[in-house]
């Protein structure tokens, strides 16, 4: 890990009447697993769509790679490297696996542009993705679409992936596959931003964490101390790692 | 980025094959069969089936392009109709200024009728361009708003089409080529309906194509599923939805040329006429969807044809009827589009 890829400075933002975030703080280190944890409703999933443009931050700054982002339409965010697969996993359902695929590739115009060795690195990490490549993504099981939804943006390298709850509804042998997946990618040095209710999952992957509550990150580091103390995740999270274990 | 990934459509053959929903095609087909014994005469049947199918696809061009602005962009366009007076009215100045040229030439007669079809295409999708850009674009995402300003667009266009065109009816009269009738058995079928169901039929397969094998068509069915995941995957919508309503105005005004070479005639009411039953198509054919439109299109067509020779009292609402009933059987339209 070396220089922050991803800086946050006393972001605001507001959704119609709603002040939601109220000067979140905090970066991803390049390289690294960052894991944004709290409590539902404290502003993780706005945070992340703060970052890509879906939602503007009425104050505060957002830099990539030094730059600002602050004011970039959500294309243009895209376009700089970051990738996004968010909560509902924005699957077309109507279209197949391999046409997703395709169009979350910008550089290819149809499936034989694919990278071919990419694609079987992918293969490899979501075998049901080969399996089912010519079917309808809106038949897939949950599972199979929240790993075309990751699968997406792997398709071709990027600088940084958002990622928010992959592990929401699915089963315990999906979990751990995506956490083999995550894994995987940490070890090609991916960069990427996890948010997550699953603490086991955190702690299984995270370097860094930044924890919020409340529109604000109340918490900063790494995410192996947040893991040994079960007095700070009961303040900060309401919840023991013990109580999980 | 290089070879193909040979491998992976193979290994798809140990998957059970997604079903293709033949259900809506199915009822298409009842109609027509139901309809025979109704009427009683064959060739009263294939003459109403043909002018149904060639009705169906008029309104199909038509209503193609409102069905994908509708889907990628939530945008309520009541002002389509204007492009398709427009394509009408151009098609009359185009062909009389050609009609003496062309004389008796059958060849020079059909490419009278190409450049009308040409020129009403480019000057609507031109106007499109400048509807969206002064009218729907300050209204994105406010549906009252775009009912309300797409709705005074088109009052406002038809009130120009009576400053340049005048507001009387004018004759649309198929040229000599065009006009006459086939002879299948007893029963006699218009060349200008066979015609015009084979424009209908290219534009389907066009629009198929460009859909289903281009990055571009990939694009806007995506688009309409979920435009908020496209532009996260870093594609500009805006610029993908201002030439969805250029192609859709460019289509409304090839439509409005079939259409009044259909009636004969043309009026500048004539886009508010249709108005009412593309938008039935669109919602019957589930709101966004090419191929509902298609099929919608098509069973709108037969079913104002049949009604009209069987029950000529009940044919202004037997649409109407018919949208009821698809809408009690498939709330969402015939082919419902995901996500929607």
């Amino acid at each position: 890990m070396s220089a922050n890829l991803l800086e946050l400075t006393g972001v605001h933002t507001h959704i119609g009447a709603y002040h939601i975030l109220h000067g979140v703080d905090f970066a991803v280190p390049e390289g690294g697993l960052t894991m944004l944890l709290g409590r539902n409703g404290a502003g993780k999933s706005t945070t992340l769509r703060t970052i890509m443009g879906l939602w503007q931050a009425s104050q505060g700054d957002l830099r990539f790679k030094g730059r600002s982002l602050k004011g970039l339409a959500t294309p243009d965010i895209a376009t700089q490297g970051i990738a996004y697969v968010p909560e509902s996993m924005g699957i077309f359902g109507d279209l197949t696996v391999k046409e997703n695929m395709v169009l979350a590739a910008r550089l290819a115009s149809h499936a034989g542009e694919l990278d071919t060795g990419r694609l079987d690195w992918i293969f490899g990490l979501f075998p049901a993705l080969k399996k089912f490549w010519l079917y309808p993504a809106g038949k897939l099981s949950g599972g199979q679409k929240q790993m075309l939804a990751v699968a997406r943006a792997i398709v071709e390298p990027r600088a940084l992936i958002l990622i928010d709850e992959p592990s929401k509804g699915l089963a315990p042998s999906i979990i751990r596959n995506l956490i083999e997946a995550f894994g995987e990618l940490k070890r090609q040095q991916t960069t990427i931003l996890l948010v997550e209710q699953n603490f086991m999952m955190a702690k299984a992957l995270g370097d860094t964490v930044a924890v919020m509550d409340n529109g604000r990150v109340v918490h900063r580091g790494a995410m192996a101390e947040l893991a040994e103390d079960e007095g700070l995740q009961q303040r900060l999270l309401g919840l023991s790692l013990g109580a999980h274990q | 980025m290089t070879a193909a990934i040979a491998h992976a459509p193979a290994a798809a053959a140990a998957v059970p094959k997604a079903q293709f929903d033949w259900r809506p095609l199915a009822l298409l087909v009842g109609l027509i069969g139901l309809a025979l014994p109704a009427i009683g005469a064959p060739s009263t049947w294939v003459t109403l089936t043909v002018a149904g199918l060639a009705m169906g696809l008029i309104i199909f061009v038509i209503a193609s392009g409102l069905t994908l602005v509708f889907g990628l962009m939530d945008v309520l366009n009541f002002g389509h109709g204007v492009f398709i007076a427009l394509g009408a009215f151009m098609a009359t100045t185009v062909m009389a200024a050609m009609t003496p040229w062309a004389g008796d030439s059958g060849a020079l007669q059909l490419l009278s009728v190409f450049c009308a079809m040409a020129v009403a295409m480019a000057v609507a999708g031109a106007v499109g361009w400048a509807f969206e850009r002064v009218i729907v674009r300050p209204v994105y995402g406010l549906h009252l708003k775009q009912i309300l300003i797409t709705m005074g667009g088109m009052i406002v266009g038809e009130e120009i089409i009576k400053v340049i065109w005048g507001p009387l009816q004018i004759a649309l009269p198929l040229p000599a080529v065009l006009a006459g009738t086939w002879l299948l058995g007893d029963a006699s079928v218009e060349k200008y309906r066979v015609i015009a169901a084979g424009i209908g039929l290219l534009v389907f397969a066009a629009l198929a194509f460009t859909l289903n094998r281009t990055k571009v068509g990939l694009l806007i069915r995506a688009g309409v599923q979920d435009r908020e995941m496209v532009e996260s995957l870093g594609y500009r919508i805006r610029r993908l939805f201002v030439g969805v309503f250029v192609a859709g105005s460019a289509l409304a005004g090839l439509g409005g040329v079939l259409w009044g070479l259909y009636q004969q005639n043309v009026t500048p009411q004539i886009g508010a006429q249709v108005n009412v039953l593309i938008f039935i198509v669109i919602i019957i054919g589930g709101l966004g969807s090419t191929l509902g439109c298609f099929v919608g299109a098509l069973l709108v067509g037969l079913m104002a044809n049949y009604t009209g020779f069987l029950a000529p009292k009940v044919a202004l609402f037997s649409n109407i009827g018919l949208m009821v009933a698809v809408l009690l059987w498939r709330p969402q339209g015939l082919y419902p589009v995901t996500n929607r």
